[in-house]
């Protein structure tokens, strides 16, 4: 493996990922006097986070009662009982600082006439437990909140003199003999070369894998390369049957078309034009919560009544409304429709699909951003020098299912967390131990391998048969048979990048490359996906079968843990969800049926 | 690997967006236009991918204009092949 040559480079901490996790990490980690470095593979304020638009929840009672309590409970019952509850009271404890932080910072939150913090409200979000009126608990800066933090804690990260490696892709994490995380290896994509990043912690902060599926929200850039990082390195992952969808993805782009369509009047029509939802929930009809109306439109496309060349999709029709109300109350979906799907939506209805929008599975972390996994009888087993933070992570907060909102405060209440953990546990400037000569082998065989992969099938073809395998069998619609067939496939799609084809043999700007490590990436994430969703038989928030239509707490009330190895065999193990807090001043909240 | 060649490539990277929507459009301009392309909506494009995300939305969907008359080249032929 002597042919690479390896820049070496000592940090105390190292985090990898720019978005909003990673970036509140990195900043709050240089803040404490820790010699920080941050990898990314796109410019920090080209992360997904970017995308976020709807804004960060906290119990700030700006416009009217609200309590963090009220938040606590609302997320545990939104979890479908599968969040844990101690981390559940860290995060809505500690929002209401973390927001006020974030103002300090300059983040322009938009304002009240008085000049507090403007908060809207947003599903889920009740007061009084689910007794009182909505809650008002969601504060933006527009409708560019995710744009807005990662500006914010970039600023920060440049102050306190946080380093940025861009364009630099992580590679592999590096272990030493007694399994300590103690460095990552990354390729500089403008130079190709490699260095090796040693830290006394690593920081995962990688960002979902919607990119696994067909029709996802997710930029390109979201191939959950912290999961492949952890999976690869013989680690298990949480809870990954649990994939959020959103109902009105465009078909074919994967745009969203924001929630507030069906608001105004939209409704959803199959093959003969009729408006399906009626048979579904004859109360709410399109307005259904997102799980609701996107089984509807599932099964709708599976009895036949999808349309298109395919029958593989349902129609959005806005027709009716007028193009004055289309232009003034939903502006921007016009032109979405028009670019991402050719139709004037004055005339024409919006070909859309259940789409991919959020997963509540990663790895497996404590409040602090510790990575645990289950060793011998101990569930909660600290893994020494690994951390994982925001949608790469399962703390577990959204548990089965994520309120909206929740996403962006996880992201700054963790990144916080975990600085602060390693402000007590890290001294800075202390020795790095040396590291057997081995330490990097297995990663640069892997990069040889697959830079010198000569076989049949481009990397863009078996990525294809991922995605559309996953969102055939692993999607919304969920049965023995259907995921039966579909971990069968996804086994076959895993094996077939043995046989991938890389045409471009250099180093330097390699996307050829770069996009193969993360379809390696990608089909482990994949394949614990769908194995997982195959042995949980129950049904719990976002995770739906029809064969087990009902959340059976006595045998499933648990977090899965699941290994894939190199052969893409799943392994399956668990974790028992914290039924209880870290004080009292709140109460453990024991499960109820989920209804709203 | 020529610097023609590194270039192109440099800019199929920058072309990974934080939005689905900036990822297909600029991913088409680059496919489809570059090749062809005269040298001032070269420049404009590269000038365009330092853009902030939000701002080139916005000007995709005819909400202001950038100010560099290069980059809003750019703009208009993404806008005008989708008839916005």
């Amino acid at each position: 493996m002597s042919a690479y040559k390896i820049q070496e480079h000592e940090y105390d901490m190292i985090v990898v990922g720019a978005g909003g996790s990673g970036l509140r990490a990195t900043f709050g980690l240089a803040a404490k006097g820790l010699k920080t470095v941050c990898i990314t593979k796109v410019f920090p304020t080209r992360s997904h986070t970017v995308a976020a638009q709807g804004g960060i929840s906290a119990a700030l009672g700006n416009m009217g009662e609200d309590d963090w309590r009220y938040h606590y409970y609302d997320t545990i019952k939104g979890s479908d009982w599968l969040g844990d509850q101690d981390a559940i009271e860290y995060m809505c404890k500690e929002a209401p600082a973390a927001i006020i932080e974030l103002e300090h910072y300059g983040l322009p939150f938009s304002r009240t006439e008085e000049g507090k913090i403007y908060q809207r409200p947003f599903g889920g979000m009740t007061t009084k437990y689910g007794e009182g009126p909505p809650a008002q608990r969601t504060c933006a800066a527009a409708d560019r909140t995710g744009h807005a933090m990662l500006h914010t804690l970039y600023q920060q990260s440049l102050a306190h003199d946080a380093q940025f490696m861009i364009e630099y892709f992580a590679l592999d994490l590096i272990w030493d003999e007694e399994g300590v995380c103690r460095g990552v290896l990354a390729l500089d994509m403008a130079e190709g070369t490699l260095h090796l990043f040693r830290g006394h912690g690593v920081v995962l902060a990688t960002g979902g894998y919607g990119r696994a599926f067909f029709s996802a929200t997710s930029a390109h850039t979201c191939t959950g390369d912290g999961g492949g990082l952890v999976l690869r390195s013989g680690l298990a992952l949480q809870d990954m049957e649990f994939v959020q969808f959103h109902p009105t993805g465009i078909y074919g782009a994967g745009c969203l078309i924001t929630e507030g369509v069906r608001g105004e009047g939209g409704i959803l029509r199959n093959s003969s034009g009729e408006r399906f939802m009626e048979r579904y929930a004859p109360h709410y009809k399109d307005l259904a919560s997102r799980d609701v109306v996107s089984r509807s439109m599932t099964i709708e496309i599976r009895e036949g009544r999808g349309v298109g060349e395919h029958h593989d999709h349902l129609l959005l029709d806005l027709t009716h409304l007028g193009p004055e109300v289309i232009h003034e109350k939903l502006p921007g979906i016009a032109e979405s429709a028009r670019i991402f799907a050719n139709v004037d939506v004055t005339r024409q209805p919006i070909p859309v699909l259940p789409t991919v929008h959020y997963n509540m599975g990663g790895i497996p972390t404590n409040y602090h951003g510790e990575v645990v996994q289950r060793v011998g009888g101990n569930p909660d087993h600290v893994v020494p020098g690994l951390y994982a933070i925001g949608e790469a992570a399962c703390v577990s907060v959204h548990g089965g299912n994520r309120l909206g909102s929740n996403s962006l405060l996880d992201l700054v209440v963790f990144g916080r967390a975990v600085a602060n953990r390693c402000a007590e546990t890290i001294k800075p400037g202390a020795l790095h131990k040396q590291l057997p000569a081995s330490a990097c082998d297995k990663a640069l065989a892997n990069l040889d391998k697959l830079r010198n992969s000569n076989g049949s099938s481009p990397t863009a073809e078996i990525r294809l048969n991922m995605q559309r395998t996953m969102q055939a069998d692993a999607a919304v619609f969920r049965t023995a048979k259907t995921l039966t067939e579909g971990c069968e496939k996804m086994a076959k799609v895993f094996s077939s990048f043995e046989d991938v084809k890389v045409s471009d043999r250099s180093l330097v700007w390699n996307s050829d490359l770069i996009e193969t490590y993360e379809l390696q990436n990608l089909l482990y994430n994949a394949v614990a996906t769908i194995n997982s969703a195959e042995q949980r038989k129950e049904s719990r928030g976002a995770h739906a079968r029809e064969d087990f239509p009902e959340r059976d707490d006595e045998n499933w009330q648990k977090h899965t843990l699941v290994k894939v190895d190199e052969s893409g065999k799943s392994s399956f193990d668990f974790r028992p969800v914290h039924m209880f807090t870290l004080t009292d001043e709140v109460a453990v909240v024991p499960p109820a049926k989920r209804v709203y | 690997m020529s610097d023609s060649d590194a270039e192109l490539k440099r800019l199929r990277w920058r072309c990974r967006r934080g939005t689905r929507e900036l990822d297909q459009l600029f991913g088409w301009w680059l496919d489809e236009r570059h090749a062809a392309a005269s040298a001032e909506l070269r420049r404009g494009f590269a000038g365009l991918l330092e853009q902030q995300d939000p701002e080139i939305w916005d000007w995709l969907l005819g909400r202001g204009v950038p100010t560099d008359a290069e980059q809003a080249a750019v703009i208009d032929e993404i806008r005008t092949r989708h008839r916005v």
